[in-house]
């Protein structure tokens, strides 16, 4: 049985804003199959009481303190930006919870 | 001219600071050797002769001394350059600029090192061939048809075919390990928090890890000591002396062994590996005991499930580490032609900007973080990390250092591995553990199977990364060094 | 339906979401500083622009002002918890997640109790975490910034990293009625016990303390009903509005045999209603993970211990006392505390004046100001030192009540202190009593007719004497001597 179907990965894509094409669904969705089947493997594993691992150091209450350091000028900050206006990245219309 | 770039880190930084040459002239050298084989080879994204002939002038005009000062380096094009383009070999990133250096690239410029320029990679670092460049592969120089291994194949093959004595490379399940052992080169993964990642382009945050690559385990050694320690800027730092992996790695020059245990891992020593990577891997262990070294089987019964575990953990965290990447700020942005929302310009910029196996690895990520899925697989995953850590801290209490073959095969042909995913995911399969559990690990070049290098890994306890530079160079010193065939 | 008669029928459980922005001088992960109203894009750095390779260090104080809020509302510290990814794409937010705390909050289970129409509520703490702001966004070429219609958006990253806490209440049922005014009074708690402490300046207008409103309705008896998400809550009047008119909404559906969907409406300032916001379709999965670029927060229970007894008097304490000390009333003290003059008119006192005369001025003249100038009632441009200064001037007889005024019309107009003001304007009574008996007889010199009168019993007619001798001198004289002197004068005293 699949482990994940086109319409899954499609949901996906959506989810990960990729614009996949047909093409690369029906791809995608076939070797991410394989994979999810060898990865799931960590399945076999019992581990119920086991804490997981997020972090390798066993470092705690890493902090700086509150004091303020130089920040990028406006022309630095916007340097790489595709497009901008008046000091601000400018961006197409963002879809309207309306709309 | 040309015979510098056949020297040692080590003898050209003597050889500086002894005035017997100058920097210019070393870093003169390696561009020149850039220029005359990066047609074959491929291993820069963008070479920076003005900036490394400038730091080269301060060295020569006395302005930085120390233990690497004039000796060049090339730099893997996902750690941050200021005012130097830095892509991660991505087509979303193209002609990025960044307005910062990270924090590896400020030691090196404050140890006097010219930088090169910026080497070729997998995309994101996602990748064990270089395949995955958005610029096209970098070719071993063993056998140009062949993979370079990956992600850090630009920094290997840059060394191995002479273009820089050192590299900087970055290893997240082997990237620095991988491309060392096929191309018959010394590539280290410092302990996790060792060194800094501020400025290294994020692919799995838990698991990145900068480190150096060289020609021999003492060049290795120096640069090791110069990029690692303490950085304010990374959380995840830790804030310890550097063990001293330069004094280690002469100790072990010695070829003295004795008192030291060597567990082999019994899982990596098996039929996981082609024939003639594990001959040679029996063969040093030869070598070792003879140096004195006592070899004991060791079971780490999880490292099995590593390479899953692996490839949960490491496409979650980068899901949402390249979710940044969306045309906004900076790089690329696609298909904003006045008339479509942010959003569908957003995932056509996404879409148009990173290549499959990134695509694939933020898909895989998605799912595995997914509300109903994320207990199964990325909770799990890192219930399996919890295990791989105790199979490490109990191996560690009856040996020195867990030792195995680097990558189960040797450099690969092109393409033999791209059309099944899986498949190429195998090269990292006895890297993978180290990064899962943040100790240290090594690859030295010991053996050639069918004339292509063959790599020998040596694991070692967190923060003692010392530890495993002793073992290397003493295996070096018996096995000796490779050199490929002239270009 | 009436809201009374939904009320017999229908029960209200309501949850409140509280976000303030602390004012730490840097962001929550980098050192760039948090100025209101800077220029746009110049207090970011890679790390809070997200640019590739930047990584987050989190600002101590963040933490420990978090820690303290959470102390005052009575909450559990976390021993060790983590920071966590909330992933979803926003323009406004650089790295397209916020770095957040998921299942590890550091405070939980505390209670804020409020009190209305002299019945005390205990409204419980569900939760109380850190997170980070968002950048700011500017819509361009739809109607008046709005969204909706616009062509294209400008981004400002300078807010973005902002260090936020998040208050979550659990959720109140048993309130009935009231529910609309007690979700009102425990904001207003909130914003209280905040500002006591002095970790955000707790300003809803400005967006520094921003509210969302959880309602549902059941029958009684039944179980709990489907909640709505109401955000865009920018004021204490509009919790009110915001709850009673999402109670009303939701049982007109009901009433209608409809059902209520699981859903985030924005609440309309103008018209006082909920529209609705995101469908469930588009709902975001957010992916929470723990955040690998940060470790664990594990507070020592000493500092923990030290914040917990360095604790300010809580307000409700505060307000008790002093409105005992001033001789007030309850609802007196409220309108004190709504107007945010506690404090102000207590550094009044502790100046020198009274209680009586301190309140007169913060919450008449001055709160008339503020007002006007639609500013808070702190920065009106007058400080408590000033107003003492003023009362003693009254009191001395030096000012009657309305040159007192003109004076703090130009302490306000940044003249100067009350003397200086006095002095500058011409403004102090007259107490020369040769010139002031002079100005009387040439009133009475010049209104024969009325003196006459005055002089013949009509003791009533004084005023219009009394009004010209103010008009000569130009109201310095004080309106009661002037009287007292006129009748001496006219032999009717
Ligand atoms: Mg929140
Ligand atoms: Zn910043």
């Amino acid at each position: 049985m699949a482990a994940i179907s086109r319409e899954e990965v499609a949901h996906l894509a959506r989810l990960s804003r990729l614009a996949v094409t047909e093409q690369e669904l029906d791809r995608f969705a076939g070797q991410l199959d394989v994979i999810l089947q060898s990865v799931a493997r960590v399945g076999e594993v019992a581990a119920e009481d086991i804490p997981p691992t997020s972090h390798s150091v066993p470092l705690t209450n890493v902090y700086r303190d509150d004091v303020p350091t130089p920040s990028l000028t406006q022309d630095e900050a916007l340097s790489g930006a595709p497009d901008a206006f008046e000091g601000r990245f400018r961006v197409p219309r963002i879809l309207d919870e309306e709309d | 001219m040309s015979d510098l770039t056949r020297l040692s880190a080590a003898s050209l930084s003597k050889m500086i600071s002894s005035r017997e040459l100058s920097a210019v002239e070393v870093t003169t050298a390696h561009l020149d050797r850039i220029a005359a084989v990066e047609d074959r080879v491929h291993a820069f994204l963008h070479v920076d002769a003005e900036g490394a002939l400038d730091a080269a002038r301060r060295v020569d005009a006395g302005e930085i001394t120390g233990p690497l000062a004039g000796v060049p380096i090339a730099v893997k094009d996902v750690v941050t350059t200021k005012g130097v383009p830095t892509t991660a070999a991505s087509k979303i990133l193209e002609g990025w600029k960044p307005p910062y250096d990270a924090t590896i690239v400020e030691r090196l410029k404050q140890a006097g090192m010219p930088i090169l320029g910026k080497t070729n990679m997998d995309e994101f670092a996602m990748g064990s061939s270089t395949e995955y460049s958005a610029y096209g592969a970098t070719n071993n120089p063993w056998d140009l048809g062949r993979i370079p291994g990956g992600s850090g194949g630009g920094s290997a093959a840059a060394i191995a075919a002479y273009e820089a004595p050192l590299a900087i490379g970055t290893d997240t399940g082997g990237s620095i390990r991988q491309p060392g052992a096929v191309t018959g080169t010394v590539g280290a993964k410092p302990t996790y928090g060792g060194t800094s990642r501020y400025g290294l382009i994020a692919f799995s945050s838990s698991l990145d890890t900068p480190g150096p690559c060289g020609r021999t385990v003492e060049d290795t050694a120096l640069l090791h000591a110069v990029m690692a320690g303490h950085d304010p800027r990374d959380s995840t730092s830790i804030n310890q002396p550097v063990p001293d992996v330069v004094a280690a790695a002469r100790l072990g020059k010695n070829g003295d062994l004795s008192g030291v245990k060597l567990g082999v891992v019994k899982e990596f020593a098996g039929d996981g590996s082609e024939p003639g990577v594990l001959n040679s891997f029996k063969e040093s262990l030869e070598a070792l005991v003879k140096l004195g070294a006592e070899i004991v089987e060791v079971s780490c019964p999880h490292f099995e499930y590593a390479l899953p575990a692996y490839y949960l953990i490491a496409p979650s965290e980068a899901s949402s580490n390249l979710a940044r990447f969306d045309g906004v700020r900076y790089g690329l942005r696609t298909g904003d032609d006045g008339s479509r929302s942010l959003e569908e310009v957003m995932s056509l910029t996404r879409e148009a900007g990173f290549g499959p196996e990134v695509k694939r690895r933020i898909i895989l990520g998605t799912y595995a973080l997914s509300s109903g899925y994320y207990d199964a697989y990325y909770g799990q995953a890192q219930k399996v990390r919890t295990l791989i850590t105790r199979d490490f801290q109990s191996a560690f209490e009856q040996v020195d250092v867990l030792v195995s073959p680097t990558t189960p095969f040797v450099a690969f042909p092109f393409g033999s591995r791209t059309s099944d995913p899986y498949q190429m995911y195998l090269a990292d399969l006895f890297t993978i553990p180290t990064n899962l559990y943040g100790g240290p690990a090594i690859s030295v070049p010991c053996g050639l199977s069918e004339g292509l290098p063959v790599g020998f890994q040596i694991m070692a306890p967190t923060m003692a990364d010392d530890r495993m530079y002793r073992v290397a160079a003493a295996l070096e010193s018996a096995v000796g060094s490779f050199t490929p065939p002239e270009l | 339906m009436t809201y009374d008669e939904i009320l017999t029928k229908y029960e209200p459980v309501i949850g409140l979401e509280t976000h303030v922005e602390l004012g730490t001088r840097t962001k929550m992960f980098c050192g760039c500083k948090t100025d209101f109203g800077a220029e746009p894009n110049t207090q970011v750095c890679p790390v809070c622009l997200a640019l590739p390779g930047a990584l987050p260090v989190a600002n101590r104080a963040g933490i420990e002002a978090t820690i303290r809020i959470g102390l005052a509302l009575n909450c559990d510290i976390a021993e060790w918890c983590r920071m966590a990814r909330k992933n979803y794409f926003y323009p406004d937010m650089p790295k397209n997640f916020q770095t957040s705390q998921y299942d590890e909050p550091l405070c939980t289970d505390g209670y804020v109790d409020v009190t209305v129409n002299g019945t005390e509520y205990r409204i419980g703490i569900e939760r109380v975490h850190l997170e980070e702001d968002t950048g700011k966004t500017l819509h361009v070429g739809g109607a008046t910034g709005r969204i909706h219609g616009a062509t294209e958006s400008l981004v400002d990253y300078n807010r973005a990293g902002i260090p936020l806490v998040e208050i979550v209440t659990k959720p109140v049922p048993g309130l009935g009625a009231l529910a609309p005014e007690i979700a009102k009074a425990y904001v207003a708690e909130l914003r209280d016990i905040v500002r006591s402490l002095g970790v955000s300046d707790v300003r809803m207008e400005q967006g520094s303390m921003r509210c969302d409103v959880n309602t549902s309705l059941n029958l009684p008896g039944e179980e709990w009903g489907t909640r709505t998400e109401t955000k865009n809550v920018n004021s204490l009047r509009s919790v009110e509005r915001a709850v009673r008119s999402e109670i009303i909404r939701q049982a007109a559906i009901l009433d209608d045999g409809g059902k209520i969907f699981q859903e985030t409406r924005h609440f309309q300032e103008t018209t006082g209603d909920t529209r609705p916001g995101r469908s469930k379709e588009t709902a975001t999965d957010y992916r929470y993970f723990p955040e690998p670029d940060l470790v664990p927060i594990a507070p020592d229970p000493a500092w923990v211990a030290s914040l917990r007894e360095s604790l300010p008097e809580k307000p409700s304490v505060k307000r008790a006392r002093l409105r005992e000390d001033w001789g007030i009333s309850e609802v007196d003290m409220q309108s004190v505390t709504n107007a945010g003059a506690v404090e102000l008119i207590e550094e009044t006192i502790a100046a020198g004046a009274s209680p009586a005369g301190a309140r007169k001025w913060w919450m008449g003249e001055l709160a008339r100001r503020a007002n006007e100038l639609d500013v808070d009632l702190a920065e009106v441009g007058a400080t408590p030192a000033q107003v003492a200064a003023l009362q003693k001037l009254v009191d001395a007889g030096k000012l009657n009540d309305k040159l007192a005024r003109q004076v703090l019309e130009g302490v306000v107009a940044g003249e100067g202190d009350p003397a200086d003001v006095m002095a500058a304007r011409g403004l102090e009574v007259v107490n020369d009593t040769g010139a002031l008996t002079k100005a009387v007889d040439d009133a009475i010199a010049a209104n024969p007719e009325i003196a006459a009168k005055i002089r013949d019993g009509k003791v009533a007619a004084a005023g219009a004497l009394v009004g010209a001798v103010m008009k000569t001198t130009r109201g310095q004289a004080d309106a009661k001597a002037v009287r007292e002197l006129l009748l001496e004068r006219l032999g009717v005293s």
